[in-house]
């Protein structure tokens, strides 16, 4: 109950930070609660609005399922053998921690502008994370696990369908949740430079207009399906975890 | 020099050859993409005749300061989260779903309180860094094993004496890691900031050869970014494993 | 009798953790230590004994009852005089052997001579001292066991406590150790109460055996083993030996099976 309470307590908290924010900035810089409020209530009543939902949607919807099935299928392989992922274990690390919008340029002259653009970059974000902890969840089964299912005899379909991906599921399905989330983070990013529709692009025009309620409007939008969608993940993966 | 680096060093090589193989003959235009020697090339080039030097001075300059920002507040943090749990049941689930958020949403916003300068730049990276310092700092704080608690009790140890004797350095592997990450994450909030903010520094350098069709010095400036992220990436990676053995945790 | 250690009536009852049922760990203990006694506590799992060793160390406040060492009463703080070894490895990993052992005697400031010359024989009493520049990552677990030992032995402590301090080593590596804690033993001529699960550990070490029943733990037997002072662990070739595990087991056969829900 209490703790409830202390949740309530907390965003009332936050929302008065905000207004008393716009209070001291003005309203070239921030728009007050209420009136972000208002931009939101007409943004979701605008027909163009969801038209660019849907056209984010699609090039993350694309952009997901390419990490999740690429990165799922590359972790097994680097997972499976010792030695592969033994090779490519540090250079992973180093493609993970090279900033992807460095690449942004080069994957802009290979795909040009638009579509396939944005989910090339939504993709190279979201891939690595899938990768890595499903090749991390495959390779710290513990031995005796790999070991009862040879005392059985399975073939080995029967032993990566049956034991280790069940074994290495909780990993696999973090990897896919913080995959999902960079995914989104990537296909935003690329709608900034490569394209002329979505959600991303209505961003930058709302800033370059100085339609400061609009653009606050969209940024607690994306928090909130961000952060929704973020922690009904980490249920998930929680649950996972904790019934393994 | 073992199998596997013999491997891994082969598979690099090959790769770079490959790409330079494509982009010499015609495969990939040099419309698109020049050969990796010609991006050497053009990195030296610009490294030497200087007008690069203040963008790259810039760009290392936020980056430290978005790192020690991230650092001290994602510890101090973490301490106060720490001490006070109601405070931190409330905010726990904010720390796990963080990076759930694309943070790059708040930059108009930070440009509007900070203005266009370089602030902005240096906020954003340590927003990116501080909550993985946090998280680190609570784990690492919550993972003391009990014993070493205990013992400091046994020896009559003040509460300061055991914070700074034992549980520092009993933390100190956790502490590490959350460092490692809040770098990782600091400079990709710094550095994204120069390509969509477009103030200066190496990611609006690159950002402008783009526009002007300069694919040397384009590719010239994202080898020397991708060089410098990788090098300090790679030495802040060799620290932690350094400390992880210590602590007998390899 | 001269008394080091008196335990009067104590009973205490904590809150579990999660679902917030009080559990009543330990009622009435009554316990009277002779200076330079060695006294084990055994006891099937869950029954209090390590409750009981907190409460005597001052680690946790009794609900009921009170604690008496060196003529004072023990109030909510570790008192002077008091060494504790604990079944965890407590070596700090941050430490050479060396620093591990002068931990204590830094933390009092004590004066540099001193602490060199007291952990120099310290180390050399549990046969360490080729191992000083080592970090315990190095050492087995029967040599980190060994540090910690070490630590204790250099503070001089009238009274050392010991929870199960060989439980995670292996039975003959136990029987080795418990050796050097029967010399540790004579070396300071402090009072001992050692909290065990192994009947053999205590048949062996000890002064009088204190057999406790499962949870709400409490004194059923208290047995003497008559043993001398400059014993070792060949007393296990002693008829005697077999009595008493065989009356311990006696006792704890029932205890145990009721700890386990049987």
């Amino acid at each position: 109950m209490s703790r409830r309470f202390d949740g309530v307590l907390f965003t009332l908290a936050v929302l008065l930070l905000w207004e008393l924010l716009y209070r001291v900035v003005g309203s070239s810089g921030l728009s007050s609660p209420l009136a972000t409020l208002g931009a939101v209530v007409h943004l979701l009543s605008s027909a163009s609005f969801w038209k660019n939902v849907s056209a984010t949607a699609e090039a993350f919807a694309f952009a997901v399922a390419f990490s999740l099935l690429g990165g799922l299928a590359i972790g097994l392989v680097l997972g499976l053998s010792r030695f592969a992922g033994d090779v490519f274990d540090p250079i992973l690390n180093a493609l993970t921690a090279i900033p992807k919008i460095t690449l942004y340029p080069v994957i802009l002259l290979f795909f040009g502008l638009g579509m396939e653009a944005k989910v090339a970059f939504g993709t190279i974000h979201g891939i690595f994370p899938v990768i890595i902890l499903t090749m991390n969840g495959v390779r710290n089964i513990r031995p005796v696990v790999r070991k009862a299912a040879r005392a059985m005899r399975l073939t080995p379909a029967q032993t990566i369908r049956t034991v280790l991906l069940p074994a290495a599921l909780p990993e696999i399905v973090s990897g896919m949740r913080i995959g999902v989330s960079l995914a989104l983070l990537g296909t935003l990013i690329g709608e900034l430079f490569a394209s002329d529709r979505g959600i991303g692009f209505m961003l930058i025009q709302s800033v370059e207009h100085s339609d400061v309620p609009t653009t606050m409007a969209i940024t607690v939008l994306l928090f909130a399906v961000a952060v929704i969608g973020g922690i009904a993940m980490l249920r998930i993966d929680r649950r996972l975890h904790q019934g393994g | 020099m073992s199998r596997v680096t013999l491997a891994r060093s082969a598979l690099i090589i090959g790769a770079i050859a490959a790409v330079e193989v494509c982009c010499r003959t015609g495969v990939i235009s040099h419309l698109t993409m020049i050969p990796p020697s010609a991006m050497v090339v053009a990195a030296l080039r610009l490294l030497t005749v200087g007008a690069i030097q203040r963008d790259l001075l810039f760009t290392l300059t936020n980056t430290a300061a978005a790192i020690v920002i991230a650092v001290v507040a994602g510890f101090v943090i973490g301490i106060l989260l720490n001490a006070v749990p109601r405070l931190r049941r409330i905010v726990d689930p904010l720390l796990a779903a963080y990076y759930a958020v694309p943070t790059f949403i708040f930059y108009p916003l930070l440009v509007a309180i900070l203005g266009l300068n370089r602030a902005p730049l240096i906020a954003i990276g340590a927003v990116l860094g501080v909550v993985a310092m946090t998280v680190n700092t609570l784990a690492g704080l919550d993972r003391i094993p009990r014993v070493y608690l205990r013992t400091a009790a046994a020896l009559r140890m003040s509460p300061f004496a055991t914070a700074l004797l034992v549980q520092l350095p009993a933390a100190t592997p956790h502490l590490v890691t959350g460092v490692k990450l809040a770098v990782s994450y600091s400079i990709v909030g710094t550095i994204a900031g120069e390509f969509i903010l477009s103030v200066a520094g190496l990611g609006r350098a690159m950002s402008l050869a783009y526009n002007n069709l300069d694919n040397a010095t384009m590719y010239g400036l994202m080898l020397i970014l991708i060089v410098t992220v990788t090098l300090i990436n790679l030495v802040i990676y060799e620290w932690e494993r350094a400390v992880h053995r210590r602590w007998g945790l390899r | 009798m001269d008394v080091a250690l008196e335990i009067e009536g104590v009973s205490h009852t904590f809150v579990a953790e999660g679902n917030g049922t009080p559990v009543r760990a330990l009622d009435g203990i009554d316990l009277r230590l002779a200076p330079g006694e060695f006294f084990s506590v055994i006891g099937p799992s869950g029954c209090g004994k390590s409750t009981l060793l907190e409460i005597v160390a001052g680690l946790t406040q009794p609900t009921a009852g009170r604690v008496v060492f060196d003529g004072r009463e023990i109030l909510g703080e570790v008192p002077d005089g008091v060494g504790m070894v604990f079944q965890e490895d407590a070596s700090f990993p941050w430490l050479s052997v060396w620093d591990n052992v002068a931990f204590g005697l830094r933390r009092r400031g004590t004066d540099a001579a001193e602490t060199k010359r007291r952990v120099d024989y310290a180390l050399q009493f549990v046969g360490l001292a080729d191992f000083a520049r080592h970090h315990p990552r190095q050492l087995s677990g029967g040599m980190r066991q060994r540090v910690c030992i070490a630590r204790t032995l250099v503070l001089e402590p009238r009274l050392i406590l010991l929870d199960e301090p060989f439980g995670a080593l292996d039975q003959q590596t136990r029987l080795v150790m418990g050796e050097e804690l029967l010399r540790l033993w004579r070396e300071t001529g402090a009072t001992v109460l050692l909290i065990t699960h192994g009947l053999d550990e205590a048949a062996m070490l000890s002064d009088r055996i204190g057999v406790m029943s499962a949870r709400p733990g409490r004194f059923i037997e208290t047995l003497i083993t008559g043993w001398p002072r400059d014993r070792d662990s060949q007393v296990v070739n002693e008829r005697h030996f077999g009595e008493l595990t065989a009356q311990m087991w006696t006792h704890l056969r029932a205890e145990s099976m009721r700890s386990i829900g049987t």
